[in-house]
């Protein structure tokens, strides 16, 4: 990663590292246990319903709906200075887990729990791919 | 064995409040304020036989063995549940008087947060935010404001809980600082004061947020048979706890995002103790965000879910008000010490020591602690 780079960067770990380079190709990953067949999210080692170590990689169908959300307006990290404020979605995603990510193109104030969402892809510079939430057209 | 009246709170002290004083080190900070806290008592610095050290703090347990010549240091752990830390001190403190492993320990805090490093790049420091620090912190959320403000959307959202419900928790806990006097913020503050201030996460303005100070406050639990010979009245431990929200790391996976540790501690602490929310006549309740006070007045019991706005309208949180909260100005106007300050308040009130903010005649009180991603805790006290 380039040291021009201004903001905070993910340090994947080889539990972690699929879940990246899955954004990297367009798609969000979720683990489903090979033995049970229980998603979980974010990526960890054990799934916590059977305790297996085994797992696969799905990618989710990037639609979901809206749980809640906060409008950031203090910069904490210089990085997102620039772009202040900015919309921070919490999203419940069809498949029963949530997803992270800032919100493109509505204001916050036609936001409401329940609206639908689709999950796009975006890359800033020689940053990581990272997920962001656009409206679906009605 | 339960722990019902096993242990005292027997001294508390605190450094003077404020941001920039320049009062000294962290470290300095939290031995001023123990030595305090055990001259109160009525101990000596070796009497101290345990110490729980804030475990994202500037201490360890070596530092004051070797500032207080402890001789035999018989107890040392930590907490490490961010600003629910110290109350969930009192818990393992009180187990460890109990159980005769030792029989004065010390619970210190000492910070610079004003002067030092800023809770922004602080945070990601601590290993309980590792996994906001992968999938979270690169998206834009940075820092506690932040982390939690979609708790509070939610919860606007659902139930009608308003900016201005939430500006009668400042408001209230500024004049309680006031009173104090040994706090950060001395200036009164209205509803129009706060609903003018400008946003940092919506919908937390800047006085839904706690502060960032610099200062100390340390207190110390001994069993509640040492307690006798002691200097002041005993306050003792009724009931405590700690509880810990299902998806601990990360609020955004938690199944109802609402639902906090405290959800699960405060009814063992109340079960412990044998008495009811509406027995409690002063409460001290963890205040990072204004937000968090109304929140765990709901998993108190004090109201019901959805009603906590409701609840602290019309001054019902004043020291005369249907229940005082937060006396001595909280994290939002007197200091943030992730909650000491906290204890060592509702120790003051029971003992009858708060002055001109005394809860008239309270003798049974308790306080909560609320950190990392919802961790909780809780003591329910009375004099004896």
């Amino acid at each position: 990663m380039s040291e021009t780079f201004a903001k905070p960067v993910p340090h994947p770990t080889p539990d972690t590292q699929p879940f990246w380079d899955g954004l990297a190709r367009g798609q969000y990953l979720l683990q489903r246990c090979k033995e049970c067949g229980k998603l979980r999210h974010y990526p960890r080692p054990v799934c916590d319903g059977c305790w297996s170590m085994a797992h696969e990689w799905v990618p989710a169908g990037g639609r979901g709906t809206v749980h809640s959300w906060t409008v950031c307006h203090h910069p904490f990290h210089m990085g997102f200075k620039a772009q202040s404020p900015y919309i921070l979605l919490t999203v419940d995603l069809a498949e029963g887990v949530r997803a992270q990510g800032q919100l493109r193109g509505l204001p916050a104030e036609a936001l409401r729990l329940g609206l639908e969402v689709a999950i796009g892809f975006e890359q800033e510079g020689e940053g990581p791919v990272l997920p962001v939430f656009h409206p679906v057209p009605a | 064995m339960s722990l019902f009246e096993r242990a005292a709170i027997t001294g508390i002290g605190e450094t003077a409040h404020g941001r920039g004083l320049q009062q000294g080190s962290a470290l300095s900070l939290q031995l001023q304020a123990s030595l305090a806290a055990i001259a109160d008592a009525g101990l000596s610095p070796r009497d101290i036989d345990g110490i729980i050290p804030m475990a994202t703090g500037a201490a360890v347990a070596e530092d004051f063995i070797t500032n207080f010549g402890i001789p035999d240091l018989r107890f040392s752990a930590t907490t490490p549940m961010g600003g629910a830390s110290c109350v969930a001190a009192i818990q393992a403190a009180a187990a460890a008087v109990a159980t005769g492993i030792c029989r004065h320990v010390l619970l210190p805090i000492g910070r610079t947060g004003y002067s030092g490093t800023r809770i922004g790049a602080r945070v990601h420091e601590m290993p309980q935010f590792r996994t906001i620090g992968e999938f979270e912190l690169p998206l834009g959320n940075v820092a506690p404001a932040q982390i939690y403000a979609p708790m509070a959307r939610r919860h606007m959202e659902l139930y009608g809980t308003t900016s201005r419900q939430l500006a009668e928790i400042a408001v209230t806990t500024r004049r309680h600082a006031i009173l104090n006097g040994n706090a950060a913020m001395t200036k009164p503050l209205t509803i129009e004061d706060h609903q003018n201030s400008r946003m940092i996460a919506d919908p937390f303005r800047l006085f839904d947020c706690s502060l960032e100070s610099d200062g100390g406050a340390a207190v110390v639990v001994s069993s509640a048979e040492a307690a006798r010979d002691l200097r002041q009245p005993r306050v003792l431990v009724m009931g405590a706890a700690e509880g810990h929200p299902d998806s601990p790391s990360v609020i955004t996976q938690r199944p109802d995002i609402l639902r906090i540790g405290l959800a699960k501690a405060a009814p063992r602490a109340f079960a412990m103790a044998g008495v009811k929310p509406s027995d409690i006549q002063v409460a001290e309740i963890y205040d990072c965000f204004t937000y968090v006070v109304l929140r765990q007045l709901e998993e108190l019991g004090f109201c019901k879910p959805g009603e906590g706005g409701a609840f602290v309208e019309g001054g019902a949180l004043g020291i005369g008000g249907r229940l005082p909260v937060n006396t001595h100005g909280g994290l939002l106007s007197q200091a943030h010490l992730a909650g000491m300050n906290h204890i060592v308040e509702l120790v003051r009130q029971l003992r009858g020591q708060a002055g001109a903010a005394q809860v008239e005649g309270a003798t049974l009180g308790l306080v909560t602690g609320y950190g990392d991603m919802g961790d909780g805790s809780i003591a329910i006290m009375r004099r004896a």
